[in-house]
């Protein structure tokens, strides 16, 4: 006896009993938590990782750094309150930028993307980015009458091509993996000369770009292309240097004939200026406006999208209320949450009475009832929208009966549809089962005995339902109201059928942003407001009723 | 108590049933005068009507009850007819069968029948409004569903009612929907891709869900409120949102899978509709699967093992027989959120991938076509089928919950 007070206990295989134990009991968590691995694997996956690139996708705004990565930077230092358009090393950077923006068709996105927050960008970099091959023109062809050998490909790339400048290749490419958004590795077969790279390093620099771009997208072989006009652009841009002509009289590498041709004659070549050019192929580049724009959207993450959700927009002088007849969103929230309440309300009145009947009923008449609430309930969502849209078009069911029996004029029918009433109640009709079923189940529960026992106290029928029955049945109002309140503030398919223009809901807009707008980050931030309400409605119902409490069909 | 409402007294047929049912009757009167635009006329016709009904069939006693309904209705259907036709005789058989209905129900005194005997009148009549109440909710749940079935048999290319149909005249209707639904592309090829999404989806839900509840009903599960949180996910994000996510993330994800797999295109487009669809049932096979282990007796998994059965044995031989009906209506449910969803298959999906939900949207909102309204017939089919086995597997599994101990 007293042997088994001091030792530890034993199990069976003689190890300590709670050694024992808490083995098994660790082994049964592994195992649980094994057969739940695959499934929480499976939703984090395909459900929990989409819904966070959405949350990402609205603040993300990484395309203005990524497709115009110089001039975002040089842009930083200029003071957008001077009310002067900035100086030219920020268009020559702008050149560059949009030079390769142009080859791979990246600026009508970020032209898309900076019209939203200023009308009139997208055109802005949509004629630009036709217009710009001309100003490079400008320097090619005085370049190539000075030595007609600038004309060859072969010749660009015997110039350019030599070693060390692995560096530099591999952070251009690096440009153009963050502009294109493609993984842009392979082998170049060609490697930037780093003599080249620091005497001529603006046409170093472009003909690089052009050297990526030729083999990884078109899949042409370097030297056997003509170069871009940018190449020459930047060779002009370089040979404005001083230092760059001293350079090239001591340099005697390939191509140091024609370049020293070059370097006697820059008289020739028109002088190089990019704000110039930029202004002549669109007066809207000196103006100001356009590059505070660019500068305040120039941030990697931007809370833009955010504030225009909420009717708000981001300005050079801060957070701004947009103009009135811009303002939709904060009213399209009201009315989603307006609409809801209103249904979730006419769900209550409508349910709370068949709820109480099914409840109070004897089971064998109840379950035969109960049908006539599942069916609907078990009926595709589409097949009850396209009822309503029979039931009340103008001329559908009822005005057709309406008119029939006298009441509405043939000329006057109703307006039900289109609008805010057809949306109600086309939705009231969709969601009353998510109301009725959790009424009846906590109506199931409480006990008929409590409403004889106030009667037989002397409570009237009112009394007696008022203070007695309706208190034990408010759970089950809490749990269907937020049931319903949460699908039907989400609701996309019914609204848009028979919603009109004024009954539909945020959610009609989110899905314009997806598919017609285009502007996906309105559409996420958009999104991310209702997912946030969504979330803290589901909280509280944990808090009111639990989630394992969540029952299906009775 | 019962004794006591056994008895049930004839209201006094002067002053209480005969103007009762005149006020019906007045009801009545007023609508069918306005639809010959004299409703201060048809009232009080009407109420004279009403009374007079309710005199008459309180005389006769010696016949039953339905052959007093059906004499009246003859009657009112023949004055019907008269005055409106084929309406009219439709008119007046509804009139008169609810008209002398509620004569009887008056003059025998069974309106008292479901209260009991000291109830006083206004608490009688409020019982019987609360009855009239439920049955025009139950009739608006119900209802909208009797006209579209009706309108899938239009012989013309009409969304409304034709006067044929409305005469009952055969050539009023046609089963020409059904077969345009049958027979073209348009809809044949939607409804064989809902038919391969739905069911790949709902074994992928069910498989998983069915693991992850046994693996939740544990006794010892750390963490289990946030796991519960994270699989129920998909059925609380409303699906506007889902949707918009799975767009951002699926179109990658595709690119990928197209890109390094080498998959071609129109195999990923149905790899991303099924596993977005997959991950929407889940919520509902967890719930149902996880109520149905509630009620089930663990000591028959040690029972099983006792005799000396592997955890797999026990699981296809003593587990899975008996907890089968909640997962068959898991995934039953599973099945019909696949098989009804629109909105993410219209972010994710191509054209390929249209289903029948799709194509039934995309006509609502374009071209207004009574094919709709044949495939939402099938659709109904469908769902009373799938209803009843659902109701029926609930009555087996509270008979199998009901028969174990504990």
């Amino acid at each position: 006896m007293s042997d088994t007070t001091q030792q530890p206990m034993l199990s069976a295989d003689g190890r300590p009993l709670k050694q024992s134990l808490a083995r098994a009991l660790r082994r049964q968590k592994i195992r649980a938590l094994l057969l739940i691995a695959p499934l929480l694997l499976f939703v984090v996956v395909t459900f929990i990782i989409p819904i966070l690139s959405m949350l990402f996708r609205s603040v993300e705004n990484e395309i203005v750094s990524n497709t115009l990565p110089h001039t975002v930077v040089a842009l930083q230092e200029w003071d957008g309150t001077t009310n002067q358009a900035p100086d030219e090393e920020v268009y020559r950077h702008l050149y560059f930028d949009l030079f390769r923006a142009v080859e791979s068709k990246e600026h009508t996105k970020l032209g898309s993307r900076l019209n939203y927050e200023q009308t009139g960008l997208s055109s802005l970099f949509r004629t630009s980015g036709r217009s710009l091959d001309d100003l490079g023109e400008e320097y090619q062809d005085p370049l190539e009458e000075i030595d007609p050998r600038f004309k060859e490909g072969a010749f660009w790339y015997e110039m350019l091509n030599g070693e060390g400048g692995e560096e530099l290749l591999e952070s251009r490419r690096e440009l153009w993996r963050m502009g294109v958004g493609e993984s842009m590795a392979g082998d170049i077969g060609f490697v930037p000369s780093a003599q080249m790279a620091e005497m001529l390093p603006w046409t170093t620099r472009a003909y690089t770009d052009f050297a990526i771009w030729t083999v990884i997208d078109d899949e042409d072989v370097v030297a056997e292309e003509d170069p871009w006009e940018a190449v020459y652009a930047g060779l002009a841009q370089d040979l404005q240097n001083p230092e760059t002509i001293t350079a090239i009289s001591n340099y005697s590498g390939p191509g140091a004939e024609a370049l020293q041709a070059a370097a006697n004659n820059v008289d020739k070549l028109p002088e190089v200026n990019f704000r110039e050019g930029f202004a002549k192929i669109k007066e809207d580049w000196a103006s100001p406006e356009v590059w505070s724009t660019i500068q305040v959207f120039s941030a990697n993450y931007t809370p833009g999208y955010f504030l225009n959700a909420v009717d708000l927009e981001l300005t050079p002088d801060g957070v701004q209320a947009k103009p009135e007849n811009q303002q939709i969103y904060m009213q399209l929230f009201m009315r989603t949450l307006w609409m809801a309440l209103v249904i979730t309300g006419a769900c209550i009145v409508l349910g709370y009475p068949v709820a109480w009947l099914l409840a109070n009923l004897p089971m064998r008449v109840a379950n035969t009832l109960m049908i006539l609430v599942l069916l609907p309930f078990w009926t595709s969502l589409l097949v009850r929208t396209s009822a309503w849209k029979v039931l009340l078009q103008q001329q559908g069911v009822i005005n057709d009966i309406l008119v029939w029996l006298g009441f509405v004029g043939d000329a006057d029918r109703l307006i039900l549809m289109n609008n805010a009433t057809g949306t109600i109640v086309a939705m009231t009709h969709i969601l009353l089962p998510f109301m009725i079923l959790p009424l009846y189940s906590v109506m199931k529960t409480i006990p008929p005995s409590y409403l004889r026992a106030a009667k037989s106290l002397g409570a009237t029928n009112w009394t007696a339902f008022w203070r007695i029955y309706f208190p034990q049945s408010v759970p089950g109002i809490g749990a269907g109201s937020i049931l319903v309140f949460i699908l039907a503030i989400g609701y996309y398919i019914t609204p848009e059928i028979v919603g009109g223009t004024s009954g539909i809901f945020i959610s009609n807009r989110i899905a314009y942003h997806i598919s017609s707008s285009l502007n996906w980050g309105l559409a996420a931030a958009l999104g991310s407001i209702l997912l946030v309400v969504v979330l803290v409605l589901y909280w509280a119902y944990d808090k009111i009723v639990g989630i394992d409490n969540v029952k299906l069909g009775g | 108590m019962s004794e006591i409402i056994a008895y049930i007294q004839r209201p006094n047929l002067y002053t209480f049933t005969m103007p009762v049912v005149a006020v019906l009757g007045a009801v009545f009167g007023f609508i069918t005068g306005n639809i010959y635009g004299a409703p201060a006329i048809g009232l009080p016709i009407g109420a004279l009507i009403g009374a007079a009904l309710a005199a008459v069939l309180a005389q006769i006693i010696s016949i039953k009850p339905w052959k007093k309904i059906w004499g009246a209705a003859a009657v009112f259907a023949a004055v019907g007819a008269i005055f409106g036709g084929f309406a009219g005789i439709v008119g007046g058989l509804v009139v008169g069968v609810s008209m002398s209905w509620f004569a009887i129900w008056i003059g025998s005194g069974k309106y008292r029948a479901g209260v009991p005997n000291y109830y006083t009148p206004a608490q009688v009549l409020w019982h019987n409004s609360f009855l009239f109440i439920c049955a025009l909710v139950f009739f608006f749940l119900i209802a909208p569903l009797v006209p579209v079935v009706w309108l899938s048999f239009n012989a013309e290319d009409f969304f409304t009612f034709t006067p044929e149909m409305l005469a009952f005249k055969a050539e009023g209707y046609s089963l020409k929907h059904y077969y345009d639904f049958l027979g073209s592309d348009e809809w044949m090829v939607p409804l064989k891709n809902s038919l391969i999404i739905a069911p790949i989806a709902t074994i992928i839900s069910v498989s998983l869900g069915t693991l992850a509840a046994i693996g939740l009903s544990q006794s010892h599960v750390p963490g289990r409120q946030a796991i519960m949180a994270i699989l129920i996910s998909p059925m609380i994000v409303p699906l506007i949102i889902s949707a918009t996510g799975m767009f951002f993330f699926y179109a990658p994800l595709g690119n990928w899978l197209q890109a390094s797999l080498g998959l071609n295109q129109a195999f990923v487009g149905y790899i991303k509709v099924i596993l977005a669809h997959a991950v929407l049932g889940i919520p509902f096979v967890i719930i149902t699967v996880t109520a149905t282990l509630v009620g089930f007796d663990r000591s028959l998994t040690r029972a099983a093992a006792n005799m000396g059965a592997d955890p797999v044995t026990t699981f296809f031989r003593v587990q899975m027989p008996l907890i089968l009906p909640g997962v068959i209506s898991g995934g039953l449910f599973a099945f019909i959120t696949s098989f009804d969803e629109v909105v993410v298959v219209l972010f994710v999906g191509s054209a390929r991938q249209q289903t029948l939900p799709w194509q039934m949207f995309t006509g609502l909102r374009e071209q207004i076509s009574p094919t709709i309204l044949a495939a939402a017939t099938i659709l109904v089919t469908v769902s009373i089928l799938l209803l009843t086995t659902v109701e029926l597997l609930r009555r087996r599994s509270e008979r199998l919950r009901g028969l174990s101990p504990g």
